[in-house]
């Protein structure tokens, strides 16, 4: 495997050619804001948070997207990119109802906790607060798309890993919802499965197991790699 | 077909034309039948079959003349006079024009004429619409005549792929769906790109307000952008086109449809083109209406019939495009382009425009002036030409302010930039884009904020949703937009707008986002008294917005 040498903050590290930006910078210890990121699930670079600044290019640049170069000079940490962070951490926080204190997420809502890091203590913009129903049709778990942040992780999951393919998205812009099916009640789709996989990789608590309650419900993201590793690499971690 | 076969259909065709002593060209294009040209042309050749002239007089449904907003149009062609173009036909004044031009009979239709040395007609130079008045764009023959598909012929016989890239690179044309890349530089990257299957999508998906340059051209004239995009897959190395057509535009498609067919049946589209050694396959796909189809990769995944979203450049569509092979994506106005280009030799082509623009841009103008339509100008024209010689000025006499260009992606030139020519590098220096070519003029009774806010909404309702800066960003700057013109934002709130505009422009992730604060800016940068005067004096200077008893 080749490698390129790039500099990331001031400093030259080097990479495997192929590797994305952004799991360069982590292989730095470099700590950056993700949303719709999830490691074993195909890059979306939707969110716009994991952004850096490209020294020679006006453009700020998604690392989740952007595949390393040979002499690429990155900055993960600016006076701009904190403010731009911030600002598309609060449109989020408006576009939705994101009411934290009853939340079942509280307190493990990814969200949450980049907002907290980023200082996010008050939004400057309208909230929208569409009213938008839930969906607890489904046996083991509900969807309730006012806490959703459109990241597509769901969706994702459910096509690339699990092949069931059940959710979606549907409409455009602010109007985009996550559905299931062909927009049916979740608990009449009989593509679902079940598996729940959704259900772990959501980063906020638009899909929760029934009956959780408040700051009960804890979410599991690595299941995916070893689900991965064991199906590619034929290494099974159980634990 | 041989190339001999093709000059044999020309002939045959220009003889049978010319066996009639008056040919009736009645425009067809969507503009002239939504206002009648339907009835028109029954109604024409319902008089000439009532008069018994089938013999002498030939009524042809043609494609797009131009001043859209006179129409339905009729052009009098006849041997060895000069043409006569009539305004406004209404079915009745369709037996006067027979009797006025075949019978000699004295019937007043002048007020009805355009005049010859008409400056809406005088100032164009048109190069893709040349024939697009003349011919009748649903048979193959019309198009042959005029010397159509000789130049595919031209390029197949006596150029390689490699001659034909470096003429289009020798031309200077840029890409005229508004980014205004090299197109040279493109087809050659195409035909470098390693790959064994390859493709050319030409892209007729245009949904800017105000624009619809790339309808007229396919609705028009067709077969020049098959022909086009032909060329192109020889030049590049692909065997399969697909020309995406907005959904909108059904009476374009059915065009394409027709002409494709009859190309194919001939032998100049399919398999082994002019009895070559070269296949070009061409088929439609029409959009589902979404304007950001327009950008590259969103299209790309609905061709591939995948959900209309972009996705990050590189790579680039050159190098991994249609299912991962190298594709070559143009606008269909670019393809329009190609066989002038060949034919002519790539010197005469440059021999327009400016400088670093070189060729003639079609703009579709519309808003305040007295005609609108379609015209094609010489890139470096001034706007004030384009506004006041072939535009005719503004109604009533009004004054100017700005003309706004490039769709929502673009922006605004303020009157005191009338007589600064137009071309790719001077609209951006003024924070305005050729883009597609949408020109809108505004009168002084236009509301720069309200105008704004207009593309604004625009971009909301068409943005795909993927990226949040786009997605949420565009709605809170209209709902800024809103509460300064209806009088209840603050002047925080306009430096939140502004921060707002600048975040969405650096960190969305396709050309949509990135550029649609690009009306807020240019509006902006012109006229932020208007902006103050609504926040702070509750004031529309130009009387457009309406506000309540409640302002803050």
């Amino acid at each position: 495997m080749s490698v390129v040498t790039l500099t990331i903050n001031d400093k030259l590290v080097s990479a495997q050619a192929g590797q994305s930006l952004l799991s360069a910078i982590k292989d730095q210890g470099i700590d950056i804001p993700t949303l719709c990121c999830l490691e074993g699930l195909t890059d979306w670079g939707g969110c716009r948070l994991c952004m850096v600044e490209v020294v020679g290019s006006p453009r700020l640049v998604a690392s989740c997207v952007t595949p390393v170069a040979e002499g690429m000079v990155i900055q993960t940490e600016s006076q701009r990119l904190t403010a731009y962070r911030k600002m598309i951490v609060e449109l989020l926080l408006s576009e939705r109802n994101h009411i934290c204190a009853s939340c079942v997420m509280n307190g493990g809502c990814e969200l949450q906790s980049v907002a907290a890091k980023l200082g996010v203590d008050h939004v400057r913009y309208d909230y929208l607060c569409p009213d938008l129903p839930m969906d607890a049709s489904h046996e083991r778990n509900v969807m309730d798309p006012n806490r959703c942040i459109l990241c597509t992780r769901c969706v994702r999951v459910c096509d690339q890993v699990e092949g069931a393919h059940t959710l979606d998205v549907m409409g455009r812009g602010i109007q985009q919802r996550v559905i299931a099916g062909l927009n049916q009640a979740w608990g009449t789709s009989r593509s679902c499965t079940k598996c729940g996989k959704c259900v772990q990789v959501c980063p906020t608590g638009a899909l929760f197991k029934k009956g959780a309650t408040a700051a009960e419900m804890e979410k599991q993201h690595d299941f995916l790699i070893w689900i991965l590793d064991g199906r590619e690499k034929k290494i099974w971690r159980w634990s | 077909m041989n190339r001999t076969e093709l000059y044999a259909m020309a002939q045959a065709e220009l003889d049978r034309q010319q066996k009639f002593r008056c040919r009736l060209l009645c425009c067809a294009s969507t503009p002239c039948i939504s206002s009648g040209g339907t009835a028109v042309y029954e109604a024409v050749k319902q008089a000439i079959e009532a008069e018994g002239l089938q013999a002498e007089v030939e009524a042809v449904a043609t494609g797009c003349v131009g001043p859209c907003s006179r129409g339905p149009l009729i052009t009098v062609k006849m041997e060895g006079r000069e043409d006569v173009v009539y305004e406004q036909v209404t079915p009745e004044m369709a037996a006067r024009i027979l009797d006025k031009h075949l019978r000699s009979k004295p019937v007043a239709l002048d007020d009805k004429m355009l005049p010859a040395d008409w400056p809406f007609f005088v100032k164009q130079k048109k190069i893709v619409l040349a024939d697009s008045g003349t011919v009748d764009p649903e048979k193959l023959e019309s198009y042959v005549a005029r010397g159509g598909y000789t130049a595919l012929g031209h390029a197949l016989r006596e150029m390689t792929p490699e001659e034909v890239c470096e003429e289009i690179a020798r031309s200077g044309i840029r890409g005229r769906g508004g980014a205004g890349y090299p197109s040279g530089l493109k087809w050659h990257m195409v035909r470098k790109a390693p790959g064994e299957k390859k493709y050319v999508v030409a892209n007729g998906d245009e949904g800017d307000p105000g624009a619809y340059m790339d309808r007229t051209l396919m609705e028009s004239d067709p077969h020049r952008v098959l022909e086009g995009m032909a060329i192109a897959g020889y030049a590049v190395g692909a065997d399969q086109g697909y020309i995406y057509v907005r959904g909108e535009y059904p009476l374009a498609a059915k065009r394409l449809e027709k002409a494709i067919r009859a190309a194919e049946r001939r032998g100049l589209l399919g398999s082994r083109v002019l009895d070559s050694n070269f296949s070009f396959r061409i088929d439609i796909r029409m959009g589902a209406g979404a304007f950001v189809c327009g950008e590259e990769t969103a299209l790309m995944a609905s061709i591939m019939g995948r959900r209309g979203q972009p996705v990050p450049r590189p790579p680039y569509p050159a190098n991994k495009g249609l299912w991962g092979g190298p594709t070559l994506i143009n606008n269909v106005e670019t393809f329009g382009n190609i066989a002038a280009i060949i034919g002519n030799g790539a010197e005469w082509y440059a021999s327009f425009g400016t400088e670093k623009s070189k060729g003639a841009k079609i703009f579709a103008l519309a808003g305040k002036v007295n005609n609108t339509g379609l015209i094609e100008v010489p890139i470096g024209i001034t706007l004030r030409e384009i506004v006041y010689d072939i535009g005719g000025g503004i109604p009533g006499g009004r004054a100017f302010k700005a003309a706004q260009t490039g769709g929502p992606s673009g922006g605004c030139i303020p009157a005191e930039y009338l007589d600064t020519p137009i071309d790719y590098e001077t609209l951006q220096k003024l924070g305005s884009i050729m883009g597609s070519g949408g020109l809108i003029v505004m009168d002084d009774q236009s509301c720069m904020p309200d105008v704004a806010k207009f593309f604004m909404e625009f971009c909301m309702d068409e943005s795909c949703g993927k990226c949040t800066p786009c997605r949420v960003g565009t709605v809170q700057m209209h709902r800024m937009l809103d509460k300064i013109t209806n009088g209840t934002a603050t002047m925080d709130d306009l430096k939140r707008l502004e921060e707002l505009c600048l975040m969405v422009k650096e960190s969305s992730l396709c050309g949509l986002g990135q550029t649609a604060p690009n009306p807020i800016y240019s509006t902006l940068r012109y006229f932020r008294d208007e902006y103050e005067a609504h926040i702070k004096d509750h004031h529309c200077p130009a009387g457009v917005c309406q506000f309540g008893a409640k302002a803050v």
